[in-house]
């Protein structure tokens, strides 16, 4: 097996958060591969597309993460497996110290109580035939809240911490009778709802107006340090990051190739692709206008037969023959601790972590 | 704003677009002013549902049955478009003089016919040329925007998000029109791509002599087009100014507000956001519309403020007014 090296490579790996937190962490993927299997006449294997392929990290409570790509990179995929609605082929999630892989289906529901899940489209996320209060009390009826009282009291408490107020001019509005942001701030009430260790955003602002965006991050913002939540905050947006997250993980081809705080994605990136991405974003100013942005030619490969060795290469303008086409790239930590990048060209001045 | 004999290529004037709906007359487009010159990029900025995209079909009259009003003055070049008959505007106007990128592109492609075939069509129908000649310009157009020229005899389906944006512009670019207008281009793009496709209307710009008016709520990515920037709130254009003073200083309380919200790679400013929300456009009172949200409000808002020009910048608010 070629993943035999890395894998124990990625077992060091995982440790490296322990540092900054001790004890057990909330949320820990180890050697996670998310692969779908492809048919041929419906019954005949015809090979997998690697939507996932060796995704390790450590979440602790209270911690918010990045994880940046563009669409196809495998982003949604990890997504939905960690919250246990794809099985990953190999590899495990833990939550809690608890394996995902052998929770039976009363137990998953259980653990899926805890992790709230903010979707990209609210008014696609909410049932249009549903009122406010029946959208909230959903989830509170499928995990057992049988008093209505009760019910009604968690409801109100958790519209008023959205921001929802007054709550009565709410509660019994339909979601088209709502605006994008408040919208967005039923589905965020909903994901609350459980008292979740964990959040999920997927692209919780990229369907909103600019004023509103603010308004939405900062509620997230809010939430996670009143809660102590962890969060794990998926989108392709890098300007909107830093103002809500700690650590970036970038994704490229069902793989994190760049784990870094915030700050060193920001002033020191490593990998090309960031680098790529970074050149990407625009900021507003005049100047933009004038000039042709450098892109990296072709787009992202076929998941289904990814390239041989790094998965950027045939992107890649410092693409080193013999190496970077043949040989996976371990993970480096070239500059400060804790920022590692899965990239040949440090193999010289980094040491393998 | 690059003119001939002093006449900007596109003037609009007073243009109102108004619906008919069961609660009341909607307001869409309000007595809107702007010019685009030869070659120029203007980018109309505006949050969802400030009427952007009701602008861009009333410029190129795509209108819906339910019109109340449809007034004002439109010329382009040295033609008076208002008083045009529909079908003299079909057969002069649309498509030959002025095109469109619909806002998703990407779903705006027929999906059973081939692309090829869907470029190819504009010029069968305005220019009244054969279809093998339609098809090699076609050809030659796919090559200009970056699209091999084999997917000719693809179909829609078959082209990733990127690509099929690049054949939505060949589409509009094809009849060679003075005017393009692009609707939301790249808003369901990703990054590298949303790049690639700002670049190649850069370079479209440069070779094919042509004007833009780009239409989005996408303030930072706006940049990479614009050379001049107008803001609309409520249905009318608060603030017109280059790009350059734009984003470094805009004049009126929206547009400071919208540039706050932006949010940035770099830098320490807290983001803003804007209490409130935008008024319904049925039934609106005299005044500023953007009034009750606007923090430097004072007794004379609750009159319509005055257009006020302060160089070659237009800013709505009483706060510019002369006098």
């Amino acid at each position: 097996m070629e993943n035999i090296q890395k894998t124990d490579q990625n077992q060091v790996n995982t440790m490296d958060n322990a540092s900054k937190n001790n004890g057990t962490p909330l949320l820990s993927l180890k050697n996670l591969h998310v692969w779908f299997e492809l048919k041929r006449w419906g019954f005949a294997h015809a090979g997998y597309v690697r939507a996932v392929d060796d995704v390790s990290f450590d979440l602790h409570r209270g911690d918010a993460i990045a994880i940046v790509g563009e669409s196809g990179s495998g982003k949604t995929s990890l997504m939905k497996t960690i919250l246990g609605i794809n099985r990953p082929i190999k590899g495990d999630i833990f939550f809690d110290g608890q394996s995902l892989s052998e929770l039976n289906p009363r137990q998953l529901r259980e653990f899926r109580s805890k992790i709230g899940f903010v979707q990209q489209d609210p008014y696609g996320a909410l049932p249009p035939f549903m009122s406010v209060r029946r959208i909230l009390s959903e989830p509170l009826i499928i995990n057992g809240i049988k008093d209505p009282d009760e019910r009604e009291e968690r409801i109100r408490k958790v519209m008023s911490e959205v921001k929802l107020n007054p709550v009565d001019d709410f509660i019994e509005k339909f979601p088209h009778m709502l605006s994008g942001g408040q919208q967005q701030r039923v589905v965020i009430a909903r994901a609350m709802i459980l008292g979740p260790k964990l959040i999920v955003a997927d692209e919780p602002v990229s369907m909103l107006d600019a004023s509103v965006r603010v308004e939405i991050l900062k509620l997230l913002e809010n939430l996670q340090h009143s809660h102590d939540l962890a969060v794990i905050y998926i989108t392709h947006d890098l300007s909107t990051v830093r103002y809500f997250s700690e650590r970036i993980f970038v994704m490229y081809a069902g793989q994190l190739i760049e784990k870094s705080s915030v700050d060193g994605i920001l002033s020191n990136h490593l990998h090309p692709y960031t680098d790529a991405l970074l050149k990407g974003t625009s900021e507003p100013d005049a100047n933009n206008a004038k000039i042709f942005k450098e892109v990296p030619p072709g787009e992202p490969p076929s998941l289904v037969n990814p390239p041989k060795g790094c998965r950027f290469h045939p992107r890649c303008a410092k693409m080193i023959d013999g190496l970077c086409n043949v040989e996976d790239p371990p993970e480096f930590e070239p500059a400060e601790p804790g920022h590692l990048t899965f990239c040949w060209l440090y193999k010289q001045n980094g040491h393998e972590s | 704003m690059a003119t001939e004999n002093g006449k900007s290529l596109l003037e609009i004037r007073d243009l109102n677009l108004h619906f008919q709906t069961t609660q009341g007359v909607v307001q869409a487009v309000d007595k809107v002013d702007f010019d685009l010159g030869y070659n120029d990029a203007i980018v109309i900025l505006g949050e969802s549902g400030c009427g952007k995209t009701s602008l861009a079909r009333a410029i190129l009259r795509l209108l819906p049955r339910n019109v109340d009003r449809y007034d004002g003055k439109v010329r382009l070049g040295d033609m008076e478009l208002m008083g045009m008959g529909d079908e003299e505007f079909r057969k002069k106007v649309r498509w030959v003089r002025m095109s469109m990128v619909p806002q998703a592109a990407m779903n705006a492609l027929n999906p059973v016919l081939k692309v090829g075939d869907q470029v190819a069509e504009p010029l069968m129908i305005h220019a009244g040329i054969s279809k093998e000649n339609a098809l090699s310009h076609a050809s030659d157009m796919f090559r200009r925007v970056g699209v091999p020229v084999d997917f000719l005899n693809r179909y829609a389906f078959e082209l990733s998000g990127g690509m099929r944006q690049r054949v939505a512009i060949a589409m509009a670019l094809v009849t060679t029109p003075e005017v393009v207008l692009l609707d939301e281009p790249t808003s369901a793009l990703d990054v590298l791509t949303q790049t690639n496709i700002f670049n190649l209307l850069k370079r479209v710009k440069q070779e094919f002599d042509v004007s833009f008016i780009l239409i989005t709520h996408d303030i930072a990515t706006s940049s990479e087009l614009a050379e001049r920037v107008a803001v609309m709130y409520a249905g009318q254009i608060v603030e017109v100014s280059d790009a350059g003073n734009f984003f470094e200083a805009p004049l009126h309380p929206y547009s400071q507000k919208l540039m706050a919200s932006v949010p940035r790679l770099r830098g320490t400013q807290d983001l803003e956001f804007i209490p409130g929300k935008p008024p319904s456009l049925i039934g609106l009172k005299a005044g500023c519309r953007f009034a009750p949200r606007c923090s430097f409000r004072f007794d004379k808002c609750d009159q319509d403020p005055p257009i006020t020009y302060k160089g070659d910048r237009l800013v709505r608010c009483w706060l510019h007014a002369e006098g």
